[in-house]
């Protein structure tokens, strides 16, 4: 009999147990899940909140980036570029270091923007709140933002006045920095390298061609552009540039690359009058393997 | 009933043999420290390395002008020595010597368009360098596992760059890492923990400072996967462990 009971008891231990540990277990999923989408973005005065944003990303963002955020969504297999997996953490379009998370007002200015030359339109029809808020959801479908903070900010010096010197300085970065290499001795987008060019899950990408009057992916101002080099555009193979290339150099780079693309810009107006053309660089080979 | 109580006493028995067991091993000195050696050999044939074609690049086809470049994904020497193969210890361990990390700072080169070396071995938050040799852009993308916590990053170095200073937060065996500007320069990190070592073109090695103690030693090669031998290491006697793995 006290054998029984003692057995008996052993069997309730251990379903006690069992009982607990799944239930402690559901406990922290739920847990983390209300804890993740408590998620907040902060863009100026806005602040955004991941909950809020669960119907606006059900109606607008889950046919291509997925229920889960890892751009698995339905409409995935038809588009090239993929959509962002967003439970990388891992962003093109940043103020920060290569290998941090952007800023808040990053993940903003993208849903605002969209990407050209991609499927992702601009947002910008959503109101800012609701903007914030889906940044905010974006957040919250990485672990990443639990544990880390963003990188810090690339400083961006105030521009400086465009001059024919600059524009004469800058071709030189372009060259010796070889920007060429993927980008062509004219920034027509056929470098040497641009054939074999991959992302980081493998797949074929282009470099920017400069004469095709695109905007770029990440802005449009000279600002920007300047940012686009100097932080690198993770996922993709556009690696930074802010060790090796001044602060100075940068906008000098900045307005030799304006002179490279079609639109109206003070930079091509002073290249124009100089006579300043994007040339072959002395280092390139004559024959540059054509692809 | 009773057997019942039998099984219930053996599981309750060995757990407690096991727990006891797992002490003793934290608690052995890391004072009187030996080392494990062995050789790593490929069994079989040598598969044909493909040469590189670095037309792309003119700096790159002059290094090779007079010894041409082939893919490095299996390196054999004289004797069917592996080179390029990393072995650490992936079981038995204590805690501390487990976050112990080398002293001796891993340098990455990239040199005549190729990695130098191959593979680079590393320990977890241990800082390593990345330089460059050569009179040509280069840009540094290694691509760990983001959701498994280390971040991939991208960084360009042109000719006469200041090297770059990097370190891995969590073990990864291995993270790719590649150059876009020239596609067929592709090599390993491989981060682990505790003392580590690289086959030599001979295909020996040695893992250094391992204290006296019963081991899960793992030989990793990029093409042919993991392999594990348990190696006991007695004060003053190393430990050995050969390795071989099968040509495909």
């Amino acid at each position: 009999m006290r054998r029984m009971m003692l057995n008996g008891s052993l069997v309730l231990t251990a379903v006690v147990t069992v009982a607990l540990c799944s239930f402690s277990w559901a406990q922290a999923t739920k847990a983390e899940e209300d804890r993740r989408l408590g998620m907040e973005s902060h863009i100026g005065k806005l602040t955004g909140h991941a909950a809020a944003a669960q119907g606006t990303y059900r109606r607008y963002c889950v046919g291509c980036h997925g229920v889960l955020g890892d751009g698995e969504g339905e409409n995935a297999q038809w588009l090239d570029p993929k959509p962002r997996n967003f439970t990388l953490g891992i962003f093109k379009c940043r103020s920060t270091t290569t290998g941090t998370l952007p800023l808040d007002s990053d993940l903003f200015d993208t849903i605002g923007r969209g990407l050209d030359s991609s499927n992702m339109p601009s947002w910008n029809p959503l109101s800012s709140q609701e903007r914030a808020d889906l940044a905010a959801y974006v957040k919250h479908f990485s672990a990443r933002w639990v544990t880390e903070k963003p990188g810090t900010p690339i400083e961006i010096p105030k521009k400086p006045e465009v001059t024919a010197e600059r524009l004469k300085a800058g071709q030189e970065v372009f060259q010796r920095v070889e920007c060429w290499k993927c980008h062509g001795p004219t920034g027509m987008g056929n470098g040497p390298s641009a054939a074999t060019l991959t992302d980081d899950q493998n797949r074929p990408i282009l470099p920017y061609n400069f004469h095709d009057g695109n905007r770029f992916k990440c802005g449009t101002t000279d600002e920007d552009l300047y940012r686009i080099f100097m932080t690198g555009l993770d996922g993709t193979p556009m690696p930074s540039w802010s060790d090796n290339i001044k602060p100075d150099e940068a906008w000098d780079l900045v307005f030799y690359l304006r002179t490279l693309q079609p639109m109206k810009s003070k930079a091509k107006e002073i290249a124009r009058q100089i006579g300043l053309k994007p040339g072959a660089p002395s280092a390139a080979p004559a024959s540059a393997p054509q692809q | 009933m009773k057997a019942r109580y039998k099984v219930a006493g053996m599981i309750s028995m060995l757990l407690v043999l096991a727990m006891g067991l797992l002490w003793s091993t934290r608690s052995v000195s890391a004072a009187a420290e030996g080392k494990i050696t062995g050789t790593v050999k490929l069994d079989g044939a040598a598969p044909h390395m493909k040469g590189i074609d670095m037309s792309k690049d003119p700096f790159c086809v002059k290094q090779h002008e007079n010894s041409p470049a082939h893919l490095e994904n299996v390196v054999v020497g004289p004797g069917g020595g592996l080179q390029n193969v990393v072995l650490y210890i992936s079981q038995g361990l204590s805690g501390a010597e487990a976050t112990q990390v080398a002293s001796q700072e891993p340098v990455f080169d990239q040199k005549n368009c190729m990695y130098t070396p191959h593979v680079l071995a590393m320990n977890v938050n241990q800082k390593f360098k990345v330089m460059t040799s050569d009179q040509t852009t280069h840009n540094i993308h290694p691509l760990p596992n983001a959701l498994a916590g280390n971040i991939p990053w991208n960084k360009s170095q042109p000719p006469g760059a200041p090297p770059i200073e990097a370190s891995w937060k969590t073990e990864e065996v291995a993270i790719s890492v590649k150059c876009n500007i020239h596609p067929w320069m592709h090599g390993y990190f491989v981060v682990v923990k505790g003392p580590y070592a690289t086959t030599d073109e001979k295909g020996s090695y040695t893992i250094e400072n391992v204290p006296p103690g019963n081991y899960t030693v793992t030989a990793w090669q990029e093409e042919y996967g993991t392999q594990t031998a348990k190696v006991t290491v007695a004060a003053g006697k190393p430990g050995t462990a050969d390795f071989a793995f099968k040509a495909k």
